[in-house]
């Protein structure tokens, strides 16, 4: 292991590693990224790896559809060994009731000008595009066919490829312990192997990245939150998009492979670490498919597993450099949305870095926190 | 025997020659290997290529076979139809 880098990137995840990959390619020469366990151990290889574009605010359509150009290009622009499995078929984001399909007439508009091809459907129309669906209290919804999902394992192994190629140092199992600071500034990353010298640290331990902060003296506004999901057996391709709805509440997509891949968001889980699979989510997770897409009702659940979002108070991720710690550097609180924005977050975290001037507008520090100023983003999850 | 005929997860139809690829790749652990091959991720969820792996994993490392990291493992135990777990419509 290095025992001085021009900077220090905390985190194998999705995140960090298209840091460490622009970074590289910019042409800073000595990156070192840390994973405590393998890469895309957190909530990377935990994730549903859907890629959305239909979002409410400016930013977050222009951060997802220039990320989608990306996914588009990626075995291309990362020589990957392995394709990344893109699958562009598709999101259908459900209305239960005519206050939400107004909501996502507004989102429409704001699509139409950055040049995101969504489109309003009936129910009727939806059941065309997914003929298994109950449209029983279906009030419409929004349809953008190149929505789609993406291997979050060979994503992953692409960065990470790539990065290596480009002469990043990646050590995984190893653990970042602490942060040293001198008159304010940093001086280096402590971990369970070693001590390296840097004055840049990027935080991007996903839903450990409130520790991460601890170590530099900040009370960052993240809270980790557990999120459950399953997969199914496989069969036949049948549903093309993905098929989901913030009020009912609910993903679920068939993956390239034949499997679904489906979850949703419990509104009563606590704040933790908590990465345990419960019974409840399987209940529950039945119930909600089997009556939105009863067919599904056949098949048989593989595996369920969970992973952490880090959340924080608006839902939108921090993206910047630390005012009070210089050289300390945040990707996180990408609640349920960080793998789809990875390719742009992994750019515009290396522009920061390096002084230049961002590729795209945007606003995601920790000040809107303290002023109140949330970003209001009508279509999380 | 051929190591490309030799199956060594039927699932996800890989064989023994895939295996080595990967282990000779760099990757150290079973966690791993899952996610990048898909080995021991199909229905029958690694009943037979997990009891394999952990033994070319020890060989290639020169480790026992009980130094080798165990994946999690993930309920439920046996695949059932979402349509059982639901429990019919009445309670929605
Ligand atoms: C169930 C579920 C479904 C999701 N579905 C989607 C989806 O469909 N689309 C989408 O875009 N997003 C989705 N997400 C969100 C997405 O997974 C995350 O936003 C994204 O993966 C965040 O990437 P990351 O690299 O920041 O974090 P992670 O992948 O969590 O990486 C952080 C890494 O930091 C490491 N780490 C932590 N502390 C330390 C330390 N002290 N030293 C060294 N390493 C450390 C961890 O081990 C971890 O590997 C989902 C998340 C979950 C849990």
């Amino acid at each position: 292991m290095k025992s001085k880098a021009d900077a220090v990137i905390i985190g194998g995840g999705v995140i960090g590693l298209a840091i460490a990959y622009n970074l590289a390619k910019k042409g800073m020469d000595d990156i070192v990224v840390l994973e405590r366990e393998y890469l895309g151990s957190g909530a990377t290889g935990r994730c549903g790896a859907g890629i959305r574009q239909q979002w409410g605010t400016e930013m977050n359509c222009r951060l997802a559809r220039k990320s989608m150009d990306i996914f588009e290009n990626m075995n291309e622009l990362l020589e990957t060994k392995m394709d990344i499995e893109l699958k562009q078929q598709g999101y259908l984001l459900l209305a239960f009731s005519d206050k939400e399909m107004e909501q996502f007439r507004k989102n429409l508009e704001l699509q139409a000008r950055e040049n995101i091809p969504s489109r309003e459907v009936t129910p009727e129309e939806a059941k065309e595009i997914v003929p298994h669906l109950n449209i029983d209290d279906v009030a419409g919804g929004t349809f953008c066919p190149t929505d789609g999902h993406a291997n979050p394992f060979l994503v992953v192994k692409a960065y990470e490829d790539a990065a290596r190629r480009l002469g990043v140092e990646i050590n995984t199992f190893t653990e970042a312990i602490d942060i040293t600071k001198e008159a304010g500034r940093i001086t280096g990353v402590q971990t369970d192997k070693g001590f390296i010298a840097t004055d840049k640290v990027v935080n991007a331990a996903g839903g450990y990245s409130c520790q991460i902060g601890e170590m530099v003296g900040l009370d960052l506004p993240v809270k980790p939150e557990r999120h459950e999901i399953l997969v199914t057996e496989r069969v036949e391709p049948f549903q093309g998009p993905m098929v989901m709805s913030f009020s009912y509440n609910i993903y679920c997509q068939q993956t390239p492979g034949g499997p679904f891949l489906m979850g949703f968001g419990d509104p009563d889980e606590p704040a933790s670490f908590n990465r345990k699979s419960s019974w409840h989510f399987l209940e529950e997770m039945a119930r909600k498919t089997y009556k939105l897409l009863p067919p599904l009702g056949e098949l048989r659940v593989v595996r369920q597993w969970a992973g952490l979002y880090n959340i924080t108070p608006d839902r939108q991720p921090i993206i910047t450099e630390s005012k009070e710690v210089p050289g300390f550097y945040m990707a996180i609180g990408f609640s349920g949305h960080g793998f789809m924005i990875a390719p742009m977050t992994g750019i515009l975290m290396a522009e920061m870095i390096l002084g230049e001037d961002l590729s795209l507008d945007i606003n995601l520090d920790l000040e809107r926190f303290e002023k109140g100023d949330l970003i209001l983003e009508p279509s999380v999850v | 025997m051929d190591e490309n005929n030799i199956i060594i997860c039927r699932c996800e139809d890989l064989s023994l020659a895939e295996l080595r690829d990967v282990i000779e790749d760099g990757y150290e652990t079973i966690d791993e290997i899952k996610r990048v091959i898909r080995l021991g991720m199909g229905p029958c969820r690694g009943g037979t290529c997990l009891q394999l792996i952990d033994r070319v994993l020890a060989e290639y490392q020169g480790t026992g076979r009980d130094a080798i990291q165990q994946p999690t493992n993930r309920p439920p135990v046996e695949g059932m139809k979402l349509k059982e777990i639901a429990g019919g419509l009445d309670e929605i």
